[in-house]
């Protein structure tokens, strides 16, 4: 399989020659063209061997469109709408009022900032109790306007953090499955990165639940399985495998209805591409789950996650 | 391992057993030889030390209801390892051992049982099945043991044991958490009563969906309750949790559960609880 520092320097370094064409003028357009093609064949022979710990290193790469960037490019004239009405306001979690295709949505997602700066207040997009109280608290208001609900997730998880445990991050997570359980109008939750346990589900619980080719969707980072059943750090790709968090493998599953396409090399080679086919994608779902009468659409719902993974159990033996 | 907690007013501790029922059990505390009999009329508590034992979920069913009022209704039920997932140890070897040493099938037993003569559906978590912690047959018994109680408009209890999500069934037991919201919801909107006891632990992916919607919560004294744990806490973060973190009486302080209650008190105490709710649901 190729080398992803081979694929890495090779990025780096038709880049450069990009910025010399740019400064200098000088005709380079041969050399970049073999260039990119040996980047083209690298990529594909690359991707063709994924294993689920290199998506799980795509699901985090640090050019993965996510967060807000990746929602303006999905909806048009986003307007944040913040705070828990509780006395505070994540930017780990972040949502309001959008239009897709022509009509409006409520929009939630997590966000992990793009400066270091941002990042440092967004934590990595590990939301804190208030981050999933502002998002029960769209959750009701897009219930109350008949807005379609759109999430969009990319966590490692909840914050794990002294004061979180004080304001009940578990209480916190447990209404927002609660309350998105328990909407009137259509819900599809995008996968976007990393889908990280409950951080994730709170806001996964929808009538479609739409994942990137690469991105992940697990119970525990393959780190902390590692850690814990394998009593190895280094067994992180082997409980990556093991743990089942890929698209393609959740798909089989039935926890997801569609692995959307990522160009090849990953959603950060085609940040605009990817954001596309997302948008198509909710925008199909969407009119689909439309069309449904209301309480057809919750009794699916309901049915859906009353039933998950009822299939792998089996009677008694004996 | 016995965990040395202290719970500020009170020094608790409680002590994993597994395998044979031997007449004289060592408090994992004060090293005491207490005899079984003697354990058992004390609730578990260490006579001398007052260190909680950890209960089964059979011996936390006698302690709770009334002497032969219980009627088992877990389903017949057993994981399929759904993933073929496998560690240093196959899971479904794991789940052999688990269900020889238990005798149970998973995690969560559920029956039918009367408290001071007041009807209820419990279900009850056993910390000895791989950590309480659950997965699909979990899921499966809370949501059943719930649509019971709808069906028979009696109250339900729910007594967690539960370190979190069964980390070998993946992504299907994080899905567990909206199978127990989604019955709970139906469960509320029937109007019966919900009320959990917490007790040690309380933590992960239960108390991050079902454990945390009940209608009344109460903790038993000692009781871990939470969503991470401290090590996770401090490693990720590098905060340094305070004296009784996530203890009940914490949990208290910080507004999570309506009571704590020592355990030789909880019969009592579910019994003055469900005479208030007489008459509820009604109709
Ligand atoms: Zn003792």
């Amino acid at each position: 399989m190729a080398d992803e520092n081979v694929i890495q320097a090779l990025e780096d370094k038709i880049a450069e020659l990009r910025r010399l064409v740019e400064r200098d003028g000088v005709d380079l357009r041969e050399e970049l063209a073999l260039l990119e093609q040996r980047l083209q064949a690298l990529r594909r022979e690359h991707y063709r061997g994924l294993s689920d710990w290199d998506r799980v290193r795509l699901a985090r790469h640090p050019g993965r469109p996510r967060g807000l960037e990746l929602v303006i490019r999905v909806c048009e004239d986003f307007y944040e709408l913040r705070g828990d009405r509780m006395g505070g306001d994540d930017p780990a979690l972040r949502g309001g009022l959008a239009r897709l295709g022509e009509r409006p949505v409520m929009v939630l997602f997590h966000h992990r900032g793009s400066s270091k700066e941002e990042q440092r207040a967004c934590r990595a997009g590990m939301a804190l109790p208030s981050g999933y109280r502002k998002a029960a608290r769209l959750m009701r208001l897009a219930d109350r306007l008949r807005l379609p609900l759109v999430t969009f997730i990319d966590t490692p998880g909840a914050y794990p953090g002294v004061e979180a445990e004080e304001r009940n991050i578990a209480g916190a997570i447990a209404e927002c499955i609660a309350t998105m359980l328990s909407l009137s109008v259509p819900t599809v939750a995008v996968i976007l990165g990393e889908g990280g346990s409950g951080g994730a589900i709170a806001l996964a619980v929808a009538d479609r639940v739409l994942m990137l080719e690469n991105a992940t969707y697990t119970v525990i980072s393959p780190e902390g399985a590692a850690a814990i059943l394998w009593k190895d750090a280094t067994a992180a790709p082997q409980a990556a495998q093991a743990l089942a968090l890929s698209a393609p493998r959740l798909l089989e599953l039935g926890v997801v209805d569609e692995v959307i396409p990522e160009p090849l090399g990953g959603a950060h080679v085609d940040p605009e591409a990817t954001a596309q086919v997302v948008r198509a994608s909710l925008i199909k779902h969407l009119a689909e789950l439309q069309a449904l009468p209301v309480d057809r659409r919750r009794h699916l719902r309901y049915s859906r996650y009353r039933n998950a993974g009822s299939r792998g159990t089996k009677a008694k033996a004996g | 391992m016995p965990i040395r907690r202290d719970d500020r007013d009170r020094y608790v501790e409680v002590e994993l057993r597994r395998g044979e029922e031997p007449l004289w059990l060592r408090c994992g505390s004060c090293g005491e030889l207490v005899f079984r009999r003697k354990l058992q009329e004390n609730s578990y508590i260490c006579p001398r030390c007052g260190a909680y034992f950890f209960l089964t979920a059979e011996e936390r069913i006698a302690a709770l209801v009334d002497e032969g009022s219980f009627e088992d209704l877990t389903l017949p039920l057993e994981s399929d390892d759904p993933l073929s997932f496998s560690d240093r140890k196959p899971y479904a070897d794991r789940l052999k051992e688990a269900r020889g040493s238990t005798g149970l099938s998973d995690a969560v037993v559920v029956g039918r049982g009367r408290i001071e003569g007041r009807k209820v559906i419990l279900a009850v978590m056993d910390f000895r099945f791989i950590g309480g912690s659950m997965g699909i047959v979990a899921g499966e018994q809370l949501a059943f043991a719930m649509e019971r109680a709808v069906e028979e408009r009696v109250p339900f209890l729910f007594v967690v044991a539960s370190g979190g999500a069964r980390v070998q069934e993946g992504v299907l037991s994080l899905l567990q958490m909206a199978k127990t919201v989604a019955a709970r919801e139906r469960l509320a909107e029937a109007g019966v009563p919900y009320i959990a006891v917490l007790t040690y632990p309380s933590t992960g992916g239960v108390m991050a969906s079902l454990a945390s919607l009940a209608d009344v919560t109460l903790a038993e004294q000692g009781a871990l309750i939470g969503f991470a744990g401290p090590r996770v806490i401090q490693q990720t973060t590098g905060e340094k949790p305070p004296p009784g973190f996530q203890r009940a009486r914490y949990a208290l302080e910080h507004g999570l559960v309506d009571g704590v209650v020592p355990r030789e008190g909880l019969r009592q105490e579910l019994a003055r609880l469900l005479r208030v709710l007489e008459g509820v649901p009604s109709g």
